[in-house]
């Protein structure tokens, strides 16, 4: 099939779509909408007295026993009601469903965005988040009513541990971001600790690296150093040595890079951050490359954090929610946010043999260590014990990959990478050409300078194919970067339909530059004024012209 | 291996293409001396064996029969409805909405998601989720040090324990720091925020004063006149609220509130354990530019069709970095879905049954343990659907109903010395009459 | 690229047009393009203090954020309050109707260390 053939709309999309194969923005006098609206606001369908979920009237007796408790002062009474809407069960779901169909997703199409291992969330893990006994388990109740939970929560670290060569895990931060929050707070006391704390204020990061590095860096007080790349891809090790001194905290690195590197280096960029004091942070947003392959703890890194969305496959939910447990060394331990699920009777050994083996260890109790246990804690960094929703998927994906699946995982995803690699070069420039990792940068320089087709330009013409873009202008080093990580889940046949695209994009940037700047054509909307919406915010329906 | 769609000869062909003769020689470039030395996973599992090993431990969770535990996170009924909508993997397996033209679906969500938390909140702008009602209360306290340039945070010693320890945490970050402010939890007292101690703790060092309403025990705390307080100071004024409380007590908008933080969790979200949940956040519209976390505007396209994109992003770390409002990226987007999805499906007179059943509830139980002379309240203020009970031999007599699958609220003497035996009480509109009456029988029977 | 005759450049990409002990200051045509679509200006406050080359303010973009750095140092007298509600004024008319503030100028020598319109040409070709 020719790449430009477009498959017929979506079962139950919008139908009543214009010459250009938009969905349902029309102006029609039936229904009165008046402006152009692919679907209307909840609000729209909302009538006085409509209702879905009705609860029941409380008893006589209950209202009577009620009654004789204190009743709420007046002045602590709402004055004007919120303004929810009021619909129909039917019409809430058709509602959401319609919204539903106006998006891209990992389970419609290829989704390309690097940085983010998009890759297939497998449905035995939403089985399992929704089994009652475990979505049903209130974070305070006593641990004699949660050994499941906890047993999972105690499981799921050994395995991170098992993965990353790290002495001990914490599951408490709710994303990568958070990981990355607490991680340097543990550095920070740590430092603290040593006497140190005054005089250790700058933290590195190469000019790769993700805005969440510096930006917690900030969060925790520390000055960031940004840290220059070399011509490879990997960090320059003489800038790099330049830069660290008796003031450094701590180093970030994101290992495979963004660049999709691996730091083949990073020996020696551990050996000498520890040879001024300072703490090695290793960002596991692109774990995804070297599982069973590379483990931060065996090169020496003080602490790493992983994102469990990403290479654990739990959903991306649209931005979230995530989860970002992270390892530390033996000596960052003393540190871990609290609480730590621990095993209190019982032999680890024993019970993970036990567990492996699907069975329960009698005997066995696990239990949340009791605040104050870790005198050097750097605290909480989120209510309860994290997002066991997604500590409970990411345990079933790495039992249901097992030692072998995971080996896999990273194999394929390189393999993937790179056979983009090659097969793009042609098109497209590659600024540090080698073999890559799970992901692969590309510019869109000369399509610039040649046709003066930007890379936003072929990312919103990418859209036509139905395949979400790469992540674009990122990282920051890569002029007109397209950042593309395919994934492991991604068959050969799509691999090769998006090589045909991105070869068809780059002809037609030298044939008819126009009509990539007019892309995308055959999306729910077309480019968004997004300078308008920053400079007049309209950031919720105003009821008042409803 | 389940998920990987690749046959051998896909992978030759793979190979072939890049010049390699296996997938080792991909790997080339990890130096020898870092390679990993183990890697002792278990073996892989089928679908049945991965379902068998995730029901037994499903089935080592005892979820009681009865429970008054809330402390935070409450019991509440989740719609099949709100269960049909997030469990649609258009919107589960979507990322961050980077490419408004495909993501519609999420942004216009998030769109109704800010407009509700404006509407329940009586605030001009809502963003689009944080972690949790914990980190959402820290980050609010962080966004009023950004915006009064000032270093101190006052938060009163009723609010949850869990939400104050995660505050702490995140202004030892930057350096900021922390007062309590002692909520009257003598005995006779009121269990509130006293506003004579609110005062003194203020002066022009103080960037906000926080206060959760109703408060960790329940109580209705003087929001206007705290808020006025702080005020008087040049303080911002942080309310701490509960989403289904605010079907029926005031707006924060309404008593001068500066920036609201809420966990979302009873708006439609299992308790999992803990998580993951969703903090909301609200303020008003000359603050939005500190405010930390995703924000999504209405605009037009070329040919004039309404749409959604991510906006005011130059506050965000991918742009700012190290002078972002906050490192937050990745965060709650689909329990914010879920929160939309349930507040349309309960509809205003929806949730004011939950806020008056669970009212009703609790003022039932307590009032039921206090005519048995098993229990009486604690504190004198009125309460909203929470409140703590002081209960002869507490702590013992609570671990001996669990047993039996009771669990008759929430221990406060780990957290509060002085409110030694003293349980914490939830019910919500999930409470029968029944539960109520087995909480009662249980404790006589267990003296 | 040509810029205005009649005003001053600093490397930072801020212009000034003096005008005896006043002076008024913005920013250039080719910072608002490299910048892009502006959406909002962090104004200073009448009555702060500039000092030469120092961050005074900050100026998005849809994608994109940077400080606005005096061109000299003095004191502000006025700034341009149509920025706030029309930003988009320093992308259409970046040398007048999308200035800045005007300063009472502190030093009028430290004009000496700003650039021509030729020699800000160059250094932005």
């Amino acid at each position: 099939m020719s790449v430009t053939e477009r498959p017929a709309a979506p079962a139950g999309a919008p139908s009543d779509g214009d010459a250009s194969g938009r969905g349902a923005a029309f102006s029609s006098a039936v229904g009165g909408e008046e402006l152009r609206v692919v679907q209307p606001l909840i609000f729209a369908s909302s009538r006085p007295g409509r209702r879905d979920v009705r609860f029941p009237k409380p008893s006589d007796a209950a209202q009577a026993a009620a009654a004789s408790q204190l009743e709420l002062p007046a002045e602590a009474l709402r004055t004007a009601a919120a303004r929810l809407p009021e619909v129909s069960e039917l019409d809430l779901l058709r509602h959401f469903n319609r919204l539903s169909h106006l998006n891209h997703a990992i389970d419609l199409g290829f989704y390309p965005l690097g940085s983010c291992t998009m890759k297939y969330n497998p449905k035995v893990n939403e089985w399992a988040a929704r089994l009652p006994g475990l979505s049903e388990s209130h974070p305070l109740d006593p641990p004699e009513l949660s050994q499941g939970s906890l047993e999972i929560q105690w499981l799921l670290a050994e395995l991170l541990r098992e993965i990353s060569g790290m002495a001990a895990v914490s599951l408490q931060p709710a994303a990568g971001a958070q990981g990355e929050l607490t991680g340097l707070l543990m550095a920070r006391a740590y430092h603290r600790s040593r006497g140190e704390g005054e005089q250790r204020t700058t933290v590195l990061v190469p000019d790769s690296s993700h805005g969440t590095n510096p930006a917690t860096a900030t969060m925790v007080g520390y000055r960031t150093i940004t840290i220059p790349s070399n011509e490879r891809g990997g960090i320059d090790l003489a800038a790099l040595r330049e830069a660290l001194g008796s003031d450094t905290a701590a180093l970030m690195i994101t290992n495979p890079s963004t660049l999709g590197m691996f730091e083949d280096q990073i020996d020696q960029v551990v050996a000498a951050v520890h040879e001024v004091g300072a703490i090695a942070y290793m960002d596991g947003a692109n774990l995804n490359a070297i599982l069973g392959r590379f483990r931060a703890g065996d090169a020496g890194f003080d602490v790493m954090h992983f994102n469990l969305h990403k290479t654990f496959s739990t959903p991306h939910g649209g931005g979230g929610p995530g989860a970002g447990p992270v390892g530390v060394s033996e000596r960052l331990a003393p540190f871990l946010p609290e609480p730590v699920p621990v095993l209190v009777e019982g032999s680890p050994d024993e019970v993970k043999r036990n567990a492996w083996a699907g069975r329960t260890t009698p005997g066995a109790r696990f239990a949340l260590e009791a605040e104050g246990t870790r005198e050097q804690s750097i605290g909480k960094v989120r209510a309860f014990a994290g997002n066991f929703g997604m500590h409970l998927r990411a345990y079933t994906y790495i039992r249901s990959n097992g030692d072998a699946g995971l080996r896999e995982v990273s194999d394929d995803a390189v393999l993937a990478a790179n056979y983009l690699r090659v097969r793009l070069t042609d098109a497209y420039d590659l600024p540090y050409d080698r073999i890559c990792k799970h992901e692969v940068v590309f510019s869109g320089r000369r399509q610039k300078r040649e046709h003066g087709v930007t890379t936003l330009d072929i990312a919103k013409a990418i859209l036509d194919y139905q395949i979400h873009p790469p992540t674009i202008y990122f990282p920051l080093i890569v002029e007109e970067a397209l950042m593309i990580e395919p994934t492991e889940t991604e068959s050969l046949e799509t691999l090769d339909r998006f090589v045909a695209v991105m070869h068809e994009i780059a002809e037609r940037a030298a044939r008819d530059p126009a009509a990539l700047r007019a892309a995308p054509t055959t999306t729910p909307v077309g480019r968004l004024d997004e300078a308008s919406a920053a400079r007049r915010p309209d950031l919720r329906h105003d009821f008042g012209t409803a | 291996m389940a998920y990987a769609p690749h046959t051998l000869d896909d992978r030759d062909a793979m190979l072939a293409a890049i010049g390699v003769g296996s997938v080792d020689e991909l790997f080339a470039d990890i130096p020898d001396s870092v390679r990993a030395r183990a890697f002792d996973i278990p073996p892989p599992l089928t679908e049945q064996e991965v379902r068998r090993e995730l029901t037994r431990l499903a089935g080592r969770n005892r979820i009681p029969e009865v429970s008054f535990l809330g402390a935070g996170a409450y019991r509440h009924l989740v719609p099949a409805a709100v269960m049909e909508v997030i469990g649609r993997s258009e919107f589960a397996t979507a990322y961050t909405p980077y490419q408004p033209e495909v993501s519609q679906g999420t942004l216009q969500s998030i769109y109704e998601f800010q407009t509700l938390v404006c509407e329940l909140t009586g605030m001009e702008v809502a963003s689009a989720s944080h972690y949790d009602g914990a980190t959402a209360t820290a980050e609010a306290a962080l966004m009023a040090c950004r915006l009064t340039r000032r270093d101190t945070v006052a938060i009163s010693s009723a609010v949850n324990p869990q939400v104050r320890r995660v505050l702490d945490t995140y202004c030892s970050g930057p350096g900021i720091r922390v007062i309590e402010v002692e909520a009257d939890i003598a005995e006779g007292g009121s269990g509130l925020t006293p506003i004579d101690a609110a005062e003194s703790s203020l002066d022009e060092h103080v960037a906000c004063l926080v206060v959760q309403h109703p408060n960790f025990f329940g109580g209705i705390e003087p929001m206007a006149e705290l808020a006025a307080t702080a005020h008087r100071h040049g303080a911002q004024f942080v309310a701490v609220v509960e989403p289904t409380s605010l079907a029926i007590l005031e707006a924060p908008g309404a008593y001068g509130a500066d920036i609201v933080a809420a966990e979302g969790q009873p708006l439609g979200i299992p308790l999992s354990f803990g998580g993951p949940y969703v903090g909301l956040m609200a303020a008003r519209m000359d603050s939005v530019r500190q405010m930390p976390g995703r924000l999504v505007g209405a605009t037009r396209d070329a040919a004039g069709r309404r749409g959604y994109v991510l906006t005011l992003q130059a506050r965000e770390q991918h742009i700012r970095r190290e002078k972002a409002a906050s490192n937050i990226c990745t965060n709650q987007a689909l329990c914010a879905l879920a929160a939309t999805a349930y507040l349309s499906a309960v509809g205003p007179e929806g949730l004011r049954e939950v806020a008056e059943l669970s009212m009703v509830q609790t003022r039932h139980a307590i009032s039921t343990l206090e005519a048995a002379g098993v229990g009486e309240r604690r504190f004198s203020a009125s309460y909203f659907a929470e409140a703590a009970v002081r209960i002869p031999d507490a702590k013992r007599r609570h671990a001996a109903l669990a047993e039996q699958g009771v669990l008759a609220g929430f221990p406060l003497e780990d957290a509060y010395p002085a409110l030694r035996d003293c349980l914490l009480v939830a019910a919500t509109e999930l409470t029968t009459d029944d539960d109520v009456a087995r909480l009662v029988e249980a404790l006589e029977a267990t003296p | 690229m040509t810029y205005p005759d009649d005003l001053r450049y600093s490397k930072d990409h801020e212009w000034v047009r003096a005008d005896g002990s006043t002076a008024t200051i913005g920013i250039t045509s080719f910072a608002a393009d490299e910048l892009g679509d502006i959406v909002f200006v962090e104004l200073p406050e009448v009555g702060a203090a500039l000092k030469q080359f120092a961050a005074f303010g900050v100026v998005e973009s849809v994608k994109a954020v940077s400080d606005l750095f005096a061109p000299l140092s003095g004191t502000v007298s006025e700034v341009n309050a149509r920025l706030q509600t029309e930003p988009e004024l320093l992308n259409s008319d970046p040398f007048g109707d999308g200035w800045i503030a005007k300063v009472d100028v502190a030093d009028g020598d430290e004009l000496k260390a700003l650039l021509d319109a030729d020699g800000y040409a160059k250094l932005t070709s």
